[in-house]
């Protein structure tokens, strides 16, 4: 697995992707910092950008590099391999190269501008920990996605929409539903459908980090001790990790019975 | 020496009807071994002087027009059990002392230093420590409050009281007083044409200063901050609040300013910064809100339906994440040349004020107040998708909510 995992990412490496990836975030936040008068704006406008963007690239290039070493994965699974460790390790071998662009993309610009202050390097090392979490979420759907589509066409067409679904049309059922059951208490559903779709998590973790939070505890009790507590942090955290290991653990179940 | 000199000054200033008296002193080494002796033995006019030590004598009447000063901060303690300084007389002048330990009572509204039926009264430069209610003034005027620092220990607010309450008073001057840690910092029931500026009020339990049924009053230049639910002026006329500073009420149901059932008033040169509201109006009527910044609030104006008639003029609206909500379909209010930080317009002309209309209220704020816990969505792409939307072509935000001529560039005065 460990060798799968090393070739994987001297693959990435050779290939462009992982370049313009780096140097886009590079580019982003060291512009954003740039511009924006204070680095807890920047924070919170990255942190769009993120949220939207690392699903996307994540999820499309899992299933893009799945589809072209296909022939090569064939070719290894004839070898006396597992399965599951050929697999993982492509896995976390392009899903920690796309973490690690990310990363120094994120890092290098604040390491320019020198933006150290302990509450910035929180809500940097936030921000770099939802970062990766969704990119490792987004991996694990796109693997599952390729696994299941034979067709190219379909598997980038499901893959497309599985990010628009979770990023924008699932907002939209969301605020629906909310408005629909508005004569009943709604505050627990609204926080159980956040935790069901990983963009949302993500969002709500980072704000847990921004004072912002305490906004959001104005409109019911729920959300204030939710928001105003290290226990929202701790559950939502814990969920997201849940979002990892479940994606992981379904592709590499289809990949097991997978007539290749 | 300086110390001296300013006691001595203010003795001899203080108020010019009052004759010149005696002064008596008070102290270990003194004549007066007790205040309540040296109290006895004073006649109208005279001067206590108190000398540094530490008095225990409960409750102290004062019924003579005197002036009460404090050499060297002399400690007057209420054992935990006893209101301290009771005013009956009028022009009395009490000041240099520290006054501690007031008692807690449930059925009694016992303060440091209290005024009953008195006029003239100055209570200046005092240690008021760990009281239940700080300066309490009934049906006084003419009064003078002035340069008091008043600490309490409030963690609840049933048994916590106010650090200066003024009942049914007129003509009354707060000024320059600091107070903290009480249930509301400066509370104002039917009192009329008073004063208060300067002041600095902060952590307290529920409002750093609270207006009830009080007209006519100004206040300018005071400072609010860290307040349970910030500042509330309700079933008010004519109040003018000016150059005042409103700041980090930040949490759940925080307002830097709450206005309810509030007439004809002026709201000008305030700051507002990190709250969760910064102004509240709930019938708020006929006021000019202008000159104000709004900085980094929730929302920087939520103004309920049944506020009306009032204009919002030369207000900066930076960084908020919501300018404005309303509960109301309608618009009765008018908003012209603000400065609004999200403001996308552009000014062809040339003359600082955009040439397209800024449209302050979000369909998201809308949202919310249909359905509160949608605020979860808070930040997300959809809800910049349907603001959009909304800010094209408006069809749930109130048509009339506009600012037709917002500035390019915050106002300065």
């Amino acid at each position: 697995m460990i060798k799968i995992l090393k070739y994987t990412c001297f693959d990435m490496l050779r290939s462009w992707w992982s370049y313009a990836y780096f140097l886009f975030y590079f580019v982003t936040s060291a512009t954003l910092l740039n511009f924006s008068a204070d680095a807890s704006r920047a924070i919170t406008s990255l942190m769009n950008i993120i949220i939207t963007l690392c699903p996307l690239i994540s999820t499309l290039l899992v299933v893009m590099y799945y589809y072209s070493s296909r022939e090569f994965i064939e070719l290894l699974l004839a070898q006396p391999l597992k399965r599951s460790s050929l697999l993982k390790g492509q896995f976390i071998g392009l899903a920690g190269s796309l973490s690690l662009s990310f990363t120094f993309g994120l890092l290098i610009p604040f390491l320019i501008f020198g933006l150290l202050s302990s509450e910035n390097i929180i809500n940097l090392s936030t921000l770099i920990g939802i970062g990766v979490l969704l990119t490792f979420i987004f991996s694990a759907l796109g693997y599952l996605v390729a696994l299941h589509h034979e067709n190219k066409i379909k598997g980038f067409g499901t893959a497309i929409f599985i990010w628009l679904f979770m990023a924008v049309i699932y907002d939209g059922l969301f605020l629906f539903t909310l408005v629909l059951f508005n004569d009943y208490p709604t505050d627990k559903i609204a926080l159980g459908l956040s935790f069901l779709n990983p963009i949302d998590l993500a969002r709500i973790i980072m704000m847990l980090k921004l004072d912002i939070s305490a906004l959001m505890g104005y409109t019911g009790a729920l959300f204030n001790s939710f928001f105003g507590s290290n226990t929202g942090l701790i559950i939502s955290v814990a969920a997201s990790i849940i979002w990892v290991i479940f994606p992981t653990h379904l592709f590499l179940r289809k990949a097991a019975r997978k007539d290749f | 020496m300086i110390r001296a000199l300013t006691i001595w000054l203010m003795i001899s200033v203080a108020p010019a009807f009052v004759k010149a008296g005696d002064t008596l002193r008070v102290g270990a080494s003194s004549h007066f071994k007790s205040i309540k002796a040296g109290l006895l033995q004073a006649e109208k006019g005279d001067v206590l002087l108190i000398e540094k030590g530490f008095y225990a004598e409960g409750t102290i009447l004062i019924d003579k027009s005197i002036t009460i000063a404090g050499v060297g901060r002399p400690v007057i303690d209420g054992e935990n059990k006893h209101e301290i300084l009771q005013i009956t007389a009028d022009s009395v002048l009490i000041t240099g002392l520290q006054i501690q330990n007031v008692g807690v009572s449930y059925t009694k509204d016992f303060a440091g230093i209290t005024g009953e039926k008195v006029s003239h009264c100055v209570i200046d430069d005092n240690i008021l420590l760990n009281t239940f209610f700080g300066i309490y003034l009934k049906k006084a005027k003419n009064c003078r409050i002035t340069n008091n620092k008043i600490v309490g220990q409030a963690a609840k607010e049933i048994s916590s009281g106010n650090a200066i309450h003024l009942w049914y008073c007129k003509n009354i001057e707060v000024l320059n007083n600091k107070v903290n840690k009480h249930r509301d910092g400066i509370y104002l029931e039917f009192v009329d044409s008073t004063l208060i500026s300067h002041n600095l009020s902060e952590h307290n339990l529920r409002y750093g200063l609270h207006f009830m049924f009080s007209n006519h009053d100004n206040y300018i230049g005071n400072t609010f901050r860290n307040n349970g639910a910030g500042v509330a002026v309700m079933f008010s006329k004519q109040i003018q609040m000016i150059d005042n500073n409103f700041l980090n009420n930040w949490g759940a149901a925080s307002y830097g300013l709450l206005l309810k059932e509030i007439y004809d008033g002026k709201i000008e040169g305030n700051t507002f910064s990190m709250n969760t509201i910064g102004m509240y109006g709930e019938s708020a009527t006929r006021i000019s809100i202008a000159h104000n910044d709004f900085k980094q609030n929730g929302w920087a104006v939520k103004f309920l339906g049944s506020s009306m008639d009032n204009e919002f003029t030369y207000n900066n609206f930076i960084g908020n994440t919501f300018d404005l909500t309303t509960d109301s379909g309608r618009n009765n209010n008018r908003y012209i040349h603000n400065y609004w930080s999200k403001y996308t317009g552009y000014d062809l002309d040339k003359d600082g004020y955009g040439d397209v209309p800024y449209r302050p209220m979000k369909l998201f704020s809308y949202i919310i107040n249909k359905s509160g816990s949608s605020i979860i969505l808070l930040r997300s792409f959809f809800m910049d998708l349907i603001n959009f939307a909304e800010k094209v072509t408006p069809v749930f935000t109130p048509a009339t909510l506009v600012d037709n001529s917002p500035l390019m560039k915050p106002y300065h005065d």
